[in-house]
């Protein structure tokens, strides 16, 4: 570490006449990780977003190897050795890997681009990261977790000065973080600065240098991270101690009710030979690597895609599910993993999305009741604390942990007897999980049952009941919460055939 | 445990067989064309002569090059709705300057091009800069070329010279007839196609332009964010469907001699119809131009054969719905099949 590369000073930003931003300071040096931290809407990406030219400040100062610089678009700040790794993926889906990676700055020969050079260099850009993706396949048909080692290959290539990854984990499992880490640690010694958001603390603690933190867009203060316990950090996000700890034994009685049972069931390639039951009141985790074919059960169960065999119950009867249509009449709801593509309606406002589950309840005549909606729309804001300035304010401006409330209240409204969370708090900050968490023992507490899916062990292990561990789409371990250690989930999620 | 195991874990992708590497709906399409050829062959009288075949590649043209241009902005997950009658818009302005102005012929037709590429700009300026839907956007300069070629000619159709006329050379770039040449004449119209096909094909795939539009296509935010200006590439789509609506307008003069103000209405839907049957997808991002010229053929073959086996000319459109509606389903299927 020597000398800050990189200098924020004072800056400031609104939207709409609201401040997003209260002059924050911030600074990087040469070779070191720097986390920056916040809740939601703390203004951590609007900090990002500014000094990666995507947006332009309203004040403040921002100096970068000595000398004030302006950065007008993210083109200008590219080239100037400042890229970011998204939160969100970013991805042109139908073109191949290597056709991303190098958008922008392919390699041409004279005025046409060599494609088969551009093939050659993202091979040798992978091989030195030790990933294994074949340049020339479809974007669109990799997992989301190599989507996401796609796009920090692409910051990488450009001989960036300074990174800033934005949730980089969100999508990984635990053994491509440890190679993700790896090959920030290289970039690190390399003299690169790294700015990294993430809202995982044991991360935070175990790689970076530096602590920021900010809060509701202002600066709230910058620490050594060797200095400082977790506790320190949460007390300046959010001025409480959230609780962490593993759930030691079971509150579900051993003969509480069987509400579904899966035999033996097949979907496509990626759900072999499946069997388990949920019993009421119970949180049954599911774990796995990424590719497990957790969520394919998910969807096999919600009828989201088709069964190739086996049987389902709900309460000891048999039930067929075809569609999701089906399965939502069973009293399942599917909290999907992805939530702007499959969980909400990021247009439309809050209320049209927490009724559009259970519009019928909501019709009169012919037309929909507005103030019947209003009212069953504000109290499940009031009831899941739900940050959003009105029922009628658009959900692509709130933030993760609030459109997560949103879909869950969406499927409250259906008074859904199964809930089928996948990676319920996946790109959510530390205080939103507690709540989400909180909820989701609420549900178990009235008698609801919940699968859910995590790439997060120590989610797993805070959460579930008992554990349920697949690999290449089978299922490995069912393993009661008592018993169940990181170890043994790992060792099971990678017993392969 | 690596990276490496861990992708090992995901089952590698099926090889693409030959099916999946050419696109279910382009082949569909070539099927189509091929037996939609020998069935007119077999149940048309006369149907397989030189001068029929010629006469294929004649109503190809204009809807040819139409289509070669709408491709680029449909892979931008746009639609151009006014190449049609910017088409006719172009061939009534520039014939006027020839017939009332005395402007040389040469700079006539260059003229024509370059004022399709001029609409074409407005177009792509109204949707990149504007931020019009694209719908809209093109609706809109649809009906003001439609207006303004009944503007500029007075409502009075205008005709270009004859083949015989000094200023009639222009035909020869699309036929070229005379003594000892075949009656029908030789299709120097269809090389050119072919020419410009190849060209744009090689744009697409092997230029800066073309991928650009294929990556604002497939994903435009994350386009903008690599650092890649979509404005200026959104636009130039848009300038290219212009510029060959402008072409098309002369092979459109040059085998229709007499230009009506107040048509070309429907040619872009024909255009926008042999795209899609050609495999580009109206949700952008996946396209290619060699798709476009089967779709347009297919098109062109049932409208000369039609008649041959005793149906009038209008049936085409009806069949056209038909293959339109099945090579686009063919896709689905397949995509739907890829998936699981």
């Amino acid at each position: 570490m020597s000398h800050p590369i990189l200098v924020m000073d004072a800056i400031s930003k609104s939207f709409a006449g609201v401040h997003a931003l209260k002059g924050v300071h911030f600074d990087l040096m040469q070779g070191e990780i720097h986390a920056l931290m916040g809740e939601n809407g703390a203004g951590k990406s609007t900090l990002m977003k500014i000094l990666t030219g995507i947006y332009a400040r309203d004040g403040g100062t921002i100096s970068f190897e000595g000398q004030t610089v302006d950065y007008k678009n993210p083109r200008d700040a590219q080239e100037a050795g400042i890229v970011i790794v998204h939160q969100e993926l970013n991805m042109m889906n139908h073109l191949t890997v290597a056709q991303n990676v190098f958008i922008g700055r392919e390699p041409m020969r004279g005025k046409v681009i060599d494609d088969s050079k551009m093939n050659r260099d993202a091979a040798a850009l992978f091989e030195k990261l030790n990933i294994d993706i074949n340049p020339k396949s479809v974007m669109g048909s990799l997992t989301v977790g190599r989507q996401q080692m796609c796009e920090i290959a692409k910051a990488i290539s450009t001989d960036a000065k300074v990174i800033v990854f934005d949730e980089p984990t969100a999508a990984l499992t635990d053994s491509e973080i440890t190679d993700l880490f790896k090959i920030i640690f290289d970039l690190r010694d390399k003299g690169i600065g790294i700015v990294y958001i993430s809202h995982r603390m044991d991360e935070i603690k175990r790689i970076t240098n530096r602590v920021t933190v900010m809060r509701d867009g202002e600066y709230v203060g910058t620490i050594q991270t060797a200095d400082s316990t977790k506790d320190d950090i949460i007390n300046m996000m959010v001025g409480r101690v959230v609780y962490e700890d593993p759930k030691s034994h079971s509150e579900v009685p051993a003969d509480a009710p069987v509400v579904l049972s899966v035999r033996n069931l097949n979907s496509g390639r990626m759900v072999k030979d499946v069997s388990f039951d949920l019993r009421k009141g119970e949180i049954l985790g599911v774990s796995g690597l990424m590719g497990a074919g957790r969520t394919e059960i998910a969807r096999a169960i919600f009828g989201a895609d088709k069964l190739d065999s086996g049987e389902i119950r709900i309460n000891g009867k048999p039930i067929q599910i075809r569609s999701p249509q089906d399965a939502v009449e069973a009293g399942i709801s599917y909290l999907s993993e992805d939530r702007k593509r499959f969980g909400v309606l990021v247009e439309k406002d809050v209320a049209t999305n927490m009724t559009i589950a259970s519009l019928n309840d909501f019709i009169t005549g012919i037309s929909v009741n507005k103030a019947a909606e209003s009212e069953t729309t504000l109290q499940y804001i009031q009831k899941l604390r739900i940050k959003t300035p009105s029922a009628h304010q658009q959900v692509r401006k709130l933030s993760g942990g609030n459109q997560q409330k949103i879909v869950i209240a969406k499927w409250l409204t259906r008074d859904s007897q199964i809930f089928i969370f996948d990676e319920p708090t996946r790109g959510i900050d530390v205080g939103a999980k507690a709540e989400i968490y909180g909820l989701m023992n609420e549900l178990v507490q009235q008698g609801k049952s919940i699968i859910m899916i995590s790439s997060e062990l120590a989610e797993i292990l805070r959460m579930s009941d008992r554990v349920m561990v697949m690999c290449e789409g089978r299922k490995t371990a069912e393993i009661p919460i008592e018993e169940a250690t990181q170890e043994k989930i790992m060792h099971a999620a990678t017993l392969r055939e | 445990m690596s990276v490496k195991e861990v992708a090992n874990a995901v089952p590698p992708l099926q090889k693409k067989g030959l099916l999946q590497k050419f696109g279910t709906q382009r082949l569909v399409a070539i099927i189509a064309l091929a037996a939609l050829y020998v069935f007119f062959c077999l149940a048309g009288d006369n149907f397989a002569t030189y001068n029929t075949f010629v006469s294929i590649l004649d109503s190809s043209y204009y809807i040819g090059f139409l289509a070669i241009g709408v491709t680029f902005v449909i892979i931008t997950g746009g639609i151009d709705l006014s190449c049609g009658t910017i088409m006719v818009c172009c061939a009534l302005i520039s014939g006027t300057l020839y017939t009332k102005l005395e402007v040389p012929m040469w700079l006539c037709l260059i003229l024509c091009i370059v004022m399709g590429g001029l609409f074409g700009f407005c177009n792509g300026f109204m949707v990149a800069v504007m931020g019009l839907p694209a719908f809209i956007a093109t609706l809109g300069t649809m009906m003001v070329t439609r207006g303004l070629g009944s503007i500029v000619t007075a409502t009075a159709s205008v005709t270009y010279p004859q083949r015989s006329a000094d200023d009639g050379w222009f035909r020869g770039i699309f036929k070229i007839m005379g003594e000892g040449l075949p009656s029908g004449g030789v299709p120097t119209g269809f090389l050119l196609l072919i020419v410009l096909a190849v060209i744009m094909a090689f744009v697409l795939n092997k230029t800066k332009p073309g991928r650009y539009i294929l990556a604002l296509g497939s994903n435009k935010e994350a386009t903008r964010l690599s650092g890649v200006s979509v404005v200026k590439w959104e636009i130039l789509a848009y300038v290219i469907s212009g510029l060959f609506a402008g072409l098309a307008a002369i092979s459109y003069a040059s085998i229709y001699s007499t230009i009506l103000p107040g048509t070309g209405n429907g040619f872009e839907l024909d255009a926008i119809a042999g795209t899609v049957i050609g495999g580009t997808s109206l949700s952008g991002g996946i396209g290619s131009v060699a798709g476009t010229l089967i779709g347009v053929f297919i098109m062109s073959v049932l409208k000369t054969g039609l008649p041959f086996v005793g149906l009038q000319p209008h049936y085409q459109l009806f069949f056209t719905g038909f293959v339109l509606v099945i090579a686009v389903f063919a896709d689905v299927l397949n995509r739907r099949r890829q998936k699981n």
